[in-house]
This record gives C-alpha cells, sequence and structure tokens, in this order.
C-alpha cells in the first residue's frame, strides 16, 4: 500500500489544512519552513534521540500483561508503556521535539493547551528545562478534575490560565491558546498537544510521536517473530494512537483499532466520538475533519470522564483512515472505562490513565473475541495518578446517588 | 456597479467609508434590524454583521460575549441572512457584509449559503479562518451569485502573500492593523500607515483598516490614509453595557455619530 499522506498543503484527503485566521498564516510558514529544515538535519534527529534515551527513558517497555490476558481470555495482550515516561504519559514525546524546535526557532515563551493536563505538564517540563517562560490553558472544569497535574504545572514554574467561557474544557482551551498565539507570535511557539490543528501540526505530532510504534514493531517482532494481530489506543485528538499506528500503516494484516470516549452512550448525545458516531464533518481549530456540531454548524458540548478525550473534534489523519477503512473506530463509555482502570490496577499493579483504559476496556473485549493464537498491542499512553482523585469523587458520588 | 463598489467611488477622495460592526443577535434578534437602521442614521457607509459562532477564535472577550448572547437568544445563520433580507426592504443603498467562521457556513452548505446571501441582498462575505488557499470552492459559488468575498491582510502576512489575497479579494480588502484577536488596543497608527503603503502597491482594491480602532481620536487617524474605517469591539461593548434595546439603539447612534464625524474630509475631491 502506498500511503503519502499529508498533501504539500497539509491535505489528508478531504481532510486538515489550514484553516486559520491570516494573522496565523505567516507564522504557520515560518513554522512549515523550520520543522522541514530540522527533519532532515541529523543534528535535530541526534539531539531528540538523545533526550529520548536520557531524559525520556526510551525505549518504554513492551509489557506483557499475564493476568489480563487470562482475565479477558483470548489473544495476548501487550502493553506499550508510554505511562513509565518521565512526566507520565506519551505526551512527553512531542513536548521534546516541538521545544527543541523552540529553540532553534529562537522562542523564548512557550504557551499550550491541556485537557488532562498532561500536555500542559509535558510542555512545562521542557520549558523548565530549557529555561522558557511558559503558559498553560486549561479549562475550568478541567482544572476541578485534573488538580494534581496544575499543581505539578504550577511547581514547574508555568502560568495556568483558568478558560471560563464556552463549556469550559480541552476545546476552549485550545481557543484561548489560538488568541494568545496571534497576539504574541513574535516571541511564542504555541507546542499543540495533539495531531489536529493547522498544517504542519498534524505531521509534525505524528512524527515525533512516531517513535512509539517504531519501538513496539521491533519490540513485538523481537518477542514474538511476527506481527500483531491488532493495536488499540484511545483517541482524543489521536496523538498516542497515531503514534502507534504510523509505523504499521504498511502492514495491511495488522488491523488498526481507535477507541474514542462514549461518555453517557452515543445515544444520549453526552459523549465524545466525532468518527464512530460520525454525525459530521467539518473545521475547527484549523483543519477540517469529523467534528460535532449542530444543525447551525455550531459546535457542540462534549462529555467524557476523562478531560484527555473531551474534545469535539480529531486530528485529520484518522478521518482520512477511517474513510480510506485502514483503521476502525469504536467507542466505550465512562463506565466501562473505569471498569477497566479497576481491572488493570488489580490484577496487573498498572494505575492507568483515565484516557488510555478506555483502550483497555476496548482491547479486554477484543481478546475475548480473539482466540489464543493472536496477541494484541494496547497503547498504555499514560499513568493514572492524576485521577485517583476524581474517580473517588466520582464513585462516592455514584454511591449517594444509589 | 455593485454597492459596495458604488459606496467606494462615491467617496474616493473625499473621506474614509465608516463600516460599524454589530453581532447579529445580540442582544435579541429583533434587535438586528432596528441597530442597522440606526447606524445608517448616524453615518455609516457600509455595515458589518456578525454571524453568530461557538467557538469564535479571532475574537476576543467582548465579541465572544456578544457570539453567545446571540446564540442564547437563538440566533443561526440562516436567522441573521433573514434580518438582512428585513433590513433591505427599507434601505437598498448601503451595502452589508456578513462576517463569520468557516463551519456553520460550511453546514448550510456553500452554493446554498451564498444563494441566500444574494437573495436577501447580503453584498460580501468575510470568513475569518479561511485563507484564500482554502476558499476556491466557496469563492466560486460566491462569484456565481454576485456576493463578493473579502479576505484578510495583517502585520504578519509576508509580502509576497500580499498579491495572493489581493487577488483573491472582491470588494475591498481588509487590513487586520494588530497582531491580536478583535477588541485588543494595542493599534500603531504609523505602522499601519506603512503597511498601507505596500498593500496599496500590490492592489487597486480599496482597503479597510480595522481592529484596535475604539474611539473618534484613532477612527480620525487612521481615516486620514484608509479607505475604509472598521469599528467593531468598541461599538459591542458599549452595547452590553445597556439595559434595554432602547438604550442601545440610542447608544450606538449617538457613538457612530461621533465616529463619522471625527474621520476628516480630503481635500482633493474627484467629480462623479
Ligand atoms: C494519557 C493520555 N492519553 C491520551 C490522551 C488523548 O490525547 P491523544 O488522543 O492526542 O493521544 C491524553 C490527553 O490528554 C492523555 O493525557
Amino acid at each position: 500500500m502506498s500511503y503519502e499522506q499529508p498533501d504539500a498543503r497539509g491535505h489528508f484527503g478531504p481532510y486538515g489544512g489550514r484553516f486559520v485566521a491570516e494573522t496565523l498564516m505567516g507564522p504557520l510558514a515560518e513554522l512549515e519552513r523550520a520543522y522541514a529544515q530540522a527533519r532532515t538535519d541529523p543534528a535535530f534527529q541526534a539531539e531528540l534521540a538523545a533526550d529520548f534515551r536520557d531524559y525520556v527513558g526510551r525505549p518504554s517497555p513492551l509489557y506483557f500483561a499475564e493476568r489480563l490476558t487470562a482475565d479477558a481470555g483470548g489473544a495476548r495482550i501487550y502493553l506499550k508503556r508510554e505511562d513509565l515516561n518521565h512526566t507520565g504519559a506519551h505526551k512527553v514525546n512531542n513536548t521534546i521535539g516541538q521545544a527543541l524546535l523552540a529553540k532553534r526557532m529562537g522562542k523564548k515563551r512557550l504557551i499550550a493547551e491541556t485537557g488532562a493536563g498532561q500536555h500542559g505538564v509535558a510542555t512545562a517540563t521542557v520549558a523548565a528545562r530549557l529555561g522558557l517562560s511558559c503558559v498553560i490553558y486549561m479549562g475550568a472544569e478541567d482544572i476541578a478534575r485534573q488538580a494534581p497535574n496544575v499543581r505539578r504545572m504550577r511547581l514547574l514554574g508555568a502560568e495556568v490560565v483558568s478558560v471560563t467561557l464556552g463549556s469550559r474544557t480541552l476545546k476552549d482551551a485550545m481557543n484561548e491558546a489560538m488568541r494568545d498565539w496571534a497576539t504574541t507570535v513574535d516571541e511564542t511557539f504555541y507546542v499543540i498537544g495533539t495531531v489536529g490543528g493547522p498544517h504542519p501540526y498534524p505531521v509534525m505530532v505524528r512524527d515525533f510521536q512516531a517513535v512509539i510504534g517504531e519501538e513496539a514493531r521491533r519490540q513485538f517482532l523481537e518477542r514474538e517473530g511476527r506481527l500483531p494481530q491488532a493495536l488499540v489506543a484511545c483517541v482524543g485528538g489521536g496523538s498516542n494512537a497515531m503514534g502507534l499506528f504510523y509505523a504499521f500503516l504498511a502492514d495491511a494484516e495488522v488491523d488498526l483499532y481507535g477507541v474514542e470516549a462514549a461518555g453517557k452512550g452515543l445515544a444520549s448525545g453526552q459523549h465524545a466520538a466525532p468518527l464512530t458516531a460520525a454525525t459530521g464533518r467539518g473545521v475547527l481549530h484549523g483543519a477540517r475533519s469529523y467534528l460535532m456540531f449542530d444543525e447551525d454548524g455550531q459546535i457542540r458540548d462534549t462529555h467524557s470522564i476523562s478531560a484527555g478525550l473531551d474534545y469535539p473534534g480529531v486530528g485529520p489523519e484518522h478521518a482520512w483512515l477511517k474513510d480510506i477503512g485502514r483503521a476502525r473506530y469504536v467507542a466505550v463509555g465512562d463506565e466501562m472505562a473505569l471498569a477497566a482502570f479497576h481491572r488493570l490496577t488489580r490484577l496487573e499493579g498498572i494505575l492507568p490513565a483515565l484516557e488510555s483504559s478506555h483502550a483497555l476496556a476496548y482491547a479486554h473485549e477484543l481478546a475475548g473475541r480473539l482466540g489464543h493464537e493472536a496477541a494484541i498491542i494496547v497503547n498504555l499512553s499514560g499513568r493514572g495518578d492524576k485521577d485517583v482523585e476524581s474517580v473517588a469523587a466520582y464513585e462516592e458520588a455514584k454511591t449517594c446517588r444509589a | 456597479m455593485s454597492r459596495i463598489k458604488g459606496v467606494f467611488a462615491a467617496l474616493k477622495g473625499r473621506r474614509a467609508a465608516l463600516i460599524p460592526f454589530i453581532a447579529g443577535g445580540d442582544p435579541a434578534l429583533s434587535a438586528t434590524v432596528p441597530l442597522m437602521h440606526a447606524l445608517v442614521r448616524a453615518g455609516a457607509d457600509l455595515i458589518e454583521v456578525g454571524m453568530p459562532f461557538s467557538d469564535p477564535m479571532a475574537d476576543g472577550p467582548v465579541i465572544q460575549m456578544a457570539h453567545q448572547r446571540a446564540l442564547a437568544a437563538g440566533a443561526t445563520t440562516r436567522a441573521v441572512i433573514d434580518q438582512v433580507a428585513a433590513f433591505r426592504r427599507d434601505d437598498g443603498r448601503t451595502p452589508v457584509i456578513l462576517m463569520g467562521y468557516v463551519n456553520p457556513v460550511e453546514t448550510m452548505g456553500y452554493e446554498a449559503f451564498a444563494c441566500a446571501c444574494r437573495a436577501a441582498g447580503v453584498d460580501g462575505v468575510i470568513l475569518v479562518d479561511m485563507p484564500p488557499e482554502e476558499a476556491a470552492e466557496w469563492r466560486a459559488c460566491a462569484v456565481r451569485e454576485g456576493v463578493d468575498t473579502i479576505f484578510l491582510l495583517s502585520p504578519t502576512t509576508p509580502a509576497e502573500r500580499l498579491a495572493v489575497i489581493a487577488n483573491a479579494s472582491t470588494g475591498f480588502l481588509y487590513y487586520v492593523a494588530l497582531k491580536g484577536v478583535t477588541g485588543a488596543s494595542h493599534l500603531n497608527v504609523a505602522d499601519a500607515a506603512a503597511r498601507l503603503a505596500a498593500v496599496r502597491a500590490s492592489s487597486a482594491l480599496p482597503v479597510g483598516v480595522g481592529f484596535g480602532i475604539r474611539d473618534p481620536g484613532s477612527a480620525a487617524e487612521v481615516g486620514r490614509f484608509a479607505d475604509a474605517v472598521i469599528v467593531g469591539s468598541a461599538i459591542v461593548e458599549r452595547m452590553a453595557a445597556k439595559d434595554t434595546i432602547d438604550e442601545v439603539l440610542a447608544d450606538v447612534e449617538v457613538f457612530v455619530r461621533d465616529l463619522r464625524a471625527a474621520l476628516p474630509e480630503r481635500a482633493s475631491r474627484t467629480s462623479s
């Protein structure tokens, strides 16, 4: 299969592109040039590789989850342990790359949006390390439900700005970050946290996250002497999924599953599953993709127990992979994700992020369906320390209602 | 000749056109048509009406809140177009420009939207998050229906893009005078004047200047060199501070009259 996406202007088929106000067009072209240079510069790649090894702790292990496998009663389940990365999630792969680029471009200030706070922490971390100033935009609702990460960002020296307009979640944080960038373009580098936004972000973030799949493919081949039957990853904007999938795109025999948040159920409308529900395609935050909006094109409020998946859009490359049938997209609701959160914690001694718990929930079901001969890889995109308080609060509230 | 062309031709060499902005449906749909007429009475030469969007990324808090009020009051893209049609029943002369974001327009469909605009008497459209590179399909529909597409220029627009944008635009060009969002106040008039000279070298279209013009003083300064002076947040902000629609109408009319009075007349007159 030949897969040459995106085109020169950042289109994945009809998706992607660069839908931003004119003020950002020049800076995006500048970023595109700087990234094109860095991408083929051995010095940049060497610096990135060294940071991945010495600062992030890569390669992350591919762990065979024996008791989880027994519980699911089918395919062997391997976990790609992005939760063991420095700062506790895959997000740091991307922020290291973008921060190195910011340094090359002479930018003195990093800004970012964050939902779960993992991308905010990963951005604040690289900013501290490089001595750059850092502002993180975060929805007021997410600030409340991911409090530990807010404290971490502040310890790292970042200013965390609470966004109180709109739905007060990731979408609104991204609006505010774009407004900041339009105002401060000369000195600021906008570190987008997922494979979304205007070109070149989707391709750049994919490239920085692709290390996940490159390692996993090699590790799995060493371990099993063949390729896995399937890959499973959660999809908010889609960066950990794209990172895992990319090295396997040409391996047609490997099934790719992206797991969105079904929240309170697709039928309830209270979800964050634009690909699975396939309610429409539209333009938000600089790119065309699947998107959740009403009959007038107004963006819908979303719901997920997981702040990192609580977003009405999705990266344009996933839209394309869905349309060409290379990847399949499914959705898992709050309750199933919570059950998977507890299951992994109790069976394997690993506390997963609520985001990753969506992938774990689907993988459990899938492994049960596949035979014992099969093996699958789940991207354990992050650790769940940040979710301990909010899971407790959620379950307490449920007991009270019951 | 289109209404937009006609207005700029009539004002050429005399003074800058005044283009006030209001958000359609703010504070209520029923206020939009009376507001448009009040703007004309106060001396507006063209009128810009915002189409509501849930996520107005290029707008500061004042216009964000206006969009939220409008949406809460039931405004939609279609409803705003309907207000223009109602305005047109009593005013066949003043050009009306709709300004908004791509998603609601795409949801309606470019074809249907362009057609509805023509039927309602909308003269031009600004889609903030649609640069010329992504606009081929929309422009084809707009041209077919005789609706102008006004693209934005900004202080960050590289020289080589000026011509691309100028070639894609019809009606006039909109120079965003500062790096930032609507409602910002760090306007540098000398910079804007210098940039405008460069823009004029790549295009014969009239050039309007907006963002950061907040009062008669700044309108007067920009009015010395721009073909049009565009004022948005300063108007919307005053509206938000009033309690009743009658107060809003009265206050806006006084404010816009002051803006208009501040625009300098130019010495050289062209005979029409
Ligand atoms: C651990 C973890 N996984 C997944 C996500 C979702 O992002 P993406 O779909 O870009 O991987 C987040 C986002 O905050 C996260 O923190």
